[in-house]
């Protein structure tokens, strides 16, 4: 754990980021939602979530929250180029990754912390191909998956937010995170709201 | 002795970007110790199985790893089950089969001989499924159905047709959904824990030891099965391994695809045209 505390401020997030990797579980799918309303049109990171949900369910998520977004969204696809400017979500039932040459794979290994797709294969992946030019952000959720892979993402150099336990509709996901990887900042959903929209020039 | 600033930049290097130095010295070792080449899997997945494979065997670094691969040609051996094995199911996603019947079928009926190619094809339940539906359309006895992998051990299971009992319940459910027209406890008999598949199936199967990385074609067949096989390969690789796939297919072969993977990416997206897009079923053009 770092000495100094996480930052509670709304604040710009870091500047040249690529890449915005966001992990949702129970009580994500309204979370999320004020999150994607937040996000700037000339937002230049790509954005990549996964939220655990039934499986089957998933596949909707790019239409559940097209209305409100300014970016595209889609559902990310194998060897597929990671664009900025555009939403990505991860499929039911496979893990997603993010290869060094900076384009998605898709797994079929066993699940990790009982999920697939799992966050922390994407945040490990990812840290991986972005080092200090990516962003994950860890929320609401009531399993520990997440909290590996933020480790990771801080190690290699990435920035890390993580949604006051306090504020989240389940706890123990954001409340993980913290405990075994630190944040940059602590943020309710608003406050990360207010920073997501201070991306972009 | 060289300043302190000077000493930061050598060795910044985190543990985690060390890792993938020894990696690609991993790759390159069993490149020359045993001539199976993973260079050009997926970098991500390799790195979560080394992982494993570190725990498993009891090494703190790659490198450890590496000492043991490359005098220990044991070691090697089990490491090709991290590297290579997917877990599968019979029949798994049904509705591939279905469309299999439904479009692919008619046309093999056409042909006086059929020969298949189920590539990486792992222990071989999708080799046992498609046997199941070729006898189902009465295609079997006219049919070669090549199975292969790189993996000797997982080809040694694929051909003795044994599952955990446990799994049967999926396949069965599975077989149902396929649109199975039989039960599929007609095709196996059950003894120590095991399902033990019909021999009889198998008289129309050849299985062989080959890699979509380094060999090429060996025969013309008229549909190619690979479902998640390529997700574990970076583009080149699967740029390479479609290259064989349209090389070996006659025309207007088919070739199957797992459900979340797409020819879009490939050089070779325009060399098919798509069958039964859901279902992931190409025809060579």
């Amino acid at each position: 754990m770092p000495a100094t505390l996480p930052s509670t401020t709304i604040a710009a997030p870091p500047r040249g980021l690529r890449l915005i990797a966001i992990g949702a579980s129970a009580g994500g799918v309204e979370a999320l939602g004020v999150l994607l309303r937040a996000l700037p049109a000339s937002c230049r990171a790509a954005v990549v979530v996964v939220l655990h949900l039934a499986p089957g369910r998933s596949s909707r998520l790019p239409q559940l929250y097209a209305e409100h977004c300014l970016l595209p969204l889609q559902e990310a696809q194998d060897k597929e180029e990671v664009l900025g400017g555009t939403v990505y979500f991860a499929g039911p039932d496979y893990h997603l990754q993010i290869e060094p040459e900076l384009h998605f794979s898709l797994s079929l290994d066993e699940a990790v912390n009982f999920s697939r797709p799992s966050i922390d294969v994407l945040l490990e992946s990812a840290a991986y191909a972005y080092h200090h030019d990516m962003l994950a952000i860890i929320l609401t959720g009531a399993s520990a998956d997440g909290a590996a892979g933020l480790v990771r993402v801080r190690n290699l150099g990435g920035s890390a937010w993580v949604q006051d336990p306090a504020d989240a509709v389940a706890s123990s996901m954001p409340a993980a995170a913290l405990q075994r990887a630190g944040a940059d900042r602590v943020l309710d959903l608003r406050q990360m709201a207010a920073s997501l929209a201070l991306l972009g020039d | 002795m060289l300043p302190e600033a000077d000493l930061g930049v050598c060795f910044q290097l985190q543990d985690d970007d060390v890792f993938d130095i020894e990696l690609k010295l991993l790759l390159e070792g069993i490149l020359l110790r045993y001539q199976h080449d993973f260079r050009d899997y997926s970098v991500a997945s390799l790195r979560r199985r080394m992982r494993q494979a570190m725990e498993r065997f009891g090494c703190a670094t790659v490198s450890q790893l590496q000492d043991r691969i490359l005098h220990e040609p044991a070691v090697f051996a089990q490491m090709l089950q991290f590297f290579t094995v997917q877990v599968s199911e019979m029949f798994r996603d049904p509705a591939y089969f279905r469309m299999l019947r439904e479009k692919v079928v008619p046309v093999l009926h056409t042909y006086p001989s059929i020969k298949l190619w189920v590539a990486g094809c792992s222990s071989g339940e999708e080799v046992w499924s498609l046997a199941i539906l070729l006898e189902e359309e009465g295609l079997l006895e006219r049919s070669m159905i090549y199975a292969t992998d790189i993996n000797v051990e997982a080809l040694a299971a694929a051909e003795a047709g044994i599952y955990a009992i446990d799994r049967i319940a999926q396949f069965s459910e599975n077989y149902r959904q396929a649109g199975g027209k039989r039960s599929l406890s007609d095709y196996y008999t059950a003894a120590y824990k095991g399902a033990i598949f019909d021999r009889r199936l198998r008289r129309q199967f050849v299985f062989a030891d080959h890699s979509l990385a380094t060999d090429s074609v060996f025969s013309e067949v008229h549909m190619v099965s690979c479902r998640n096989v390529m997700i574990y390969f970076n583009k080149d690789l699967q740029d390479r391994a479609l290259g064989l796939f349209h090389e070996a297919l006659v025309n207007r072969g088919f070739l199957g695809l797992g459900m979340k993977e797409s020819l879009h990416f490939s050089r070779h997206a325009a060399s098919f045209r798509e069958l039964a897009p859901a279902e992931k079923i190409f025809q060579r053009a």
